[in-house]
């Protein structure tokens, strides 16, 4: 296997510790089944990302700061997220512009993945080895998809879980309308953002639904049980970390 | 640019209300971005012909104080006058006393975006003068008394039953009429308009440094007549839109075009340098050029917003952006609609709608990745929301910001706080406060794990 990093730390993110421990949990479990025991550095708490996107960097800045000294140590940061994994890449080197921190932003933002790209690219894996007799549909969250440009390796994956049936979203590149201060700034258009996402889900007649991002998943799963739906949204690791 | 009337979060959720608006909307930009998609794919430099006039514009605007001396040489070497406006009052002025030396009472106007934002019809009429806009588009939006809500497509808004009702009213033409007798109705009443116009006005898509030429691309033929048939012919343009070499062009116009209509070219790519010269048959007598500051060189200024001066103005960003497909051009309050018009709009007027338009986005990067010029919209608009988040309006959410940073700064008071908020979890969720009313009337409020992740970590 190509780059095979020695220590891998687990960027557990905010919302996963909070609400969906088990998305932590699968991620553990998958990267287990690939050969690699991460560690959880204490001390982490939250990137940034939300106070980067509602308008206050220097709050983001100090975040950044406590994340880089957390996971500078690692050979490789792995998260479940795509959206936190594109903060630490994209926005920390602007945050840190002209700074001694934006060097060390860079080095550790370059060996940051999300789960599903650390899986395919880095480690060069496309079957964990996991089973899930379900039909399946997956929603790439727009950071995976545009500014990671790893959308595909989520599908890859679930492509060789056992007895799972991918259903194809008829337009998987459309926003579910979360984008954390926008759906509270302008839930309308948010919501009319969210029931499209949610018709294009119901017209593949999945079970579940899969994605790789937990904003995006709480925003979904919280409008299909208010519309009564039976389908359930899991994180592509609880997918991969299942038995 | 006339004043918010309302906010966009009023705007946009009375128009999510509305879908005839939403399929309006759809129905055009839907069709063109398939289009954009197939006439882009299938030129295989496409890219680097974006990577191109991304380095021509950073050079450009770089030193676009020389390019700018260049071009006011270049059309007075061709017997044209280049006027200088350095805000929108300026600009309006200054084509009124254009219109007012010709002697005109009506003049006739192409397509163009930066008079709109310069409010050009209103002065034009406060001065006695009548302009008639000749673009089928924006001549319903001048007869109705609307807005243009999108760049390229000013009536995406509009069905074709209210254009028929509005042509009955206004030129007489039978309520059911099907769209060719619209367009022929039209024609017709426009062709006056060229006729009787002392004075012809339009925009320019590009400005040739080196030739002093103005370039204006169309569909319809009428920015052709306009600058053919009256006798003065102003080209009113924003300095930003200047670009080095005519050869630079061959860069340009695939990229607008493709990116814009999805056509391989436009009906119509007129170049037009200096009024007409001897022994030349058509054209106008005499030439202007008014070069339009109104904000841009702050923009200029500005590191982090300067990128947005590159927008060639093609739409691609808008007719892929969810936001502006609900909740339509309008909400944005501005004739700069769309993600690239939520940085523009606070970015050329040092702050109007910063407290919404940097919002009005879900950051899905949807923008960045068609734009011909790939222009990193989410960037900016992080960056305003930075701004905004300085105002005094913010000053609550600063006040949260800092609690909560302050917080996850310190992991044992997270790990207390995370029990504390599992203890009041039943008691918040049940009266929810705020804007989180709104939110839930769709959608359920997420859940807490039992236990955080981290409980289950050893240490």
């Amino acid at each position: 296997m190509p780059n095979r990093p020695h220590r891998v730390a687990l960027f557990v993110t905010c919302l996963v510790d909070q609400f969906a421990a088990g998305v932590a949990r699968g991620t553990l479990q998958v990267l287990e089944r690939v050969g690699l025991r991460a560690e959880v550095p204490g001390g982490q708490t939250c990137c940034g990302q939300p106070f980067l996107n509602d308008g206050f960097p220097d709050q983001a800045t100090r975040l950044a700061r406590r994340w880089v000294e957390a996971f500078e140590p690692f050979d490789a940061v792995v998260a479940p997220s795509g959206s936190c994994v594109a903060t630490v890449r994209e926005f920390y080197p602007q945050l840190f512009a002209g700074s001694p921190w934006e060097e060390r932003a860079r080095a550790v933002a370059g060996r940051t993945y999300e789960l599903s790209e650390f899986l395919v690219r880095v480690l060069g894996v496309e079957d964990v080895g996991a089973r899930f007799p379900h039909r399946v549909a997956f929603h790439p969250s727009c950071h995976l998809l545009r500014s990671l440009g790893a959308g595909d390796c989520g599908r890859t994956l679930l492509l060789r879980v056992r007895g799972l049936e991918l259903v194809d979203l008829a337009h998987p590149e459309a926003c579910c309308g979360f984008g954390g201060v926008f759906s509270v700034k302008f839930p309308e258009v948010s919501e009319a953002m969210l029931r499209d996402k949610l018709q294009d889900v119901g017209a593949t007649g999945a079970e579940v639904l899969v994605s790789t991002d937990l904003g995006c998943l709480l925003h979904l799963a919280g409008g299909l049980s208010r519309h009564g739906s039976p389908l359930r949204c899991l994180h592509l690791a609880e997918v991969l970390g299942g038995s | 640019m006339s004043p918010h009337a309302v906010g966009f979060r009023e705007a946009s959720a009375r128009a999510v209300l509305d879908p005839a608006l939403r399929e309006a909307i759809r129905r055009v930009t839907d069709n063109l971005a398939v289009r954009r998609v197939q006439v882009t794919a299938e030129l295989p430099h496409f890219d680097v012909l974006r990577d191109r006039a991304k380095r021509i514009k950073e050079h450009t605007l770089a030193n676009l104080d020389r390019y700018l001396e260049q071009l006011e040489a270049a059309v007075q070497a061709r017997g044209g006058h280049v006027h200088w406006a350095r805000d929108a009052e300026e600009a309006a002025a200054c084509v009124v006393r254009i219109c007012r030396e010709a002697g005109a009472r009506r003049v006739a106007k192409s397509k163009s975006m930066v008079t709109e934002e310069v409010e050009l019809n209103r002065a034009l009429r406060e001065a006695g003068i009548e302009p008639v806009e000749t673009d089928l588009g924006e001549f319903v939006v001048q007869i109705s008394g609307d807005r243009p809500s999108h760049l390229i497509a000013p009536i995406i808004h509009k069905r074709r039953e209210d254009v028929a009702e509005l042509f009955r009213r206004h030129l007489g033409t039978p309520a059911d009429a099907p769209v060719p007798v619209l367009t022929a109705a039209a024609r017709a009443h426009l062709r006056q308009a060229f006729l009787q116009a002392e004075v012809g006005i339009t925009g320019a898509n590009f400005l040739v440094a080196e030739t002093g030429t103005v370039v204006v691309v169309e569909n319809e033929g009428n920015a052709r007549m306009v600058t053919s048939l009256p006798r003065v012919h102003v080209a009113v343009a924003g300095i930003e839109k200047v670009v080095p070499r005519l050869a630079d062009l061959a860069v340009f116009l695939p990229l607008l075009v493709r990116s814009a209509t999805g056509q391989r070219l436009s009906a119509y790519v007129s170049l037009l340098t200096g009024p007409r010269r001897p022994g030349e048959r058509d054209g106008p007598d005499g030439f202007h050029l008014v070069l339009v500051d109104n904000g841009r060189s702050r923009m200029l200024a500005d590191p982090e917003l300067r990128e947005a001066l590159q927008c060639i103005r093609c739409s691609a960003c808008l007719n892929v952006c969810p936001v502006y497909e609900r909740a339509g051009g309008h909400a944005y309050g501005s004739v700069y609609s769309g993600p690239i018009g939520a940085v523009l709009t606070p970015a050329l007027t040092g702050g109007r709608g910063l407290v919404d338009l940097p919002f009005a986005s879900s950051l899905c990067g949807a923008c960045r990745d068609v734009c011909p010029l790939r222009i990193d919209i989410p960037r900016m608009l992080v960056v305003l929301r930075a701004r905004a988040g300085r105002t005094a309006a913010a000053r609550w959410e600063r006040r949260v910001a800092r609690v909560a940073a302050w917080l996850l700064c310190r992991p044992r008071l997270y790990r207390w706080a995370s029990l504390a908020a599992r203890a009041l979890e039943p008691v918040v969720r049940n009266v929810p406060v705020g804007p989180l009313r709104r939110w839930t009337r769709a959608r359920e409020l997420p859940r807490l794990s039992p236990t955080p992740f981290h409980r289950t970590v050893p240490r």
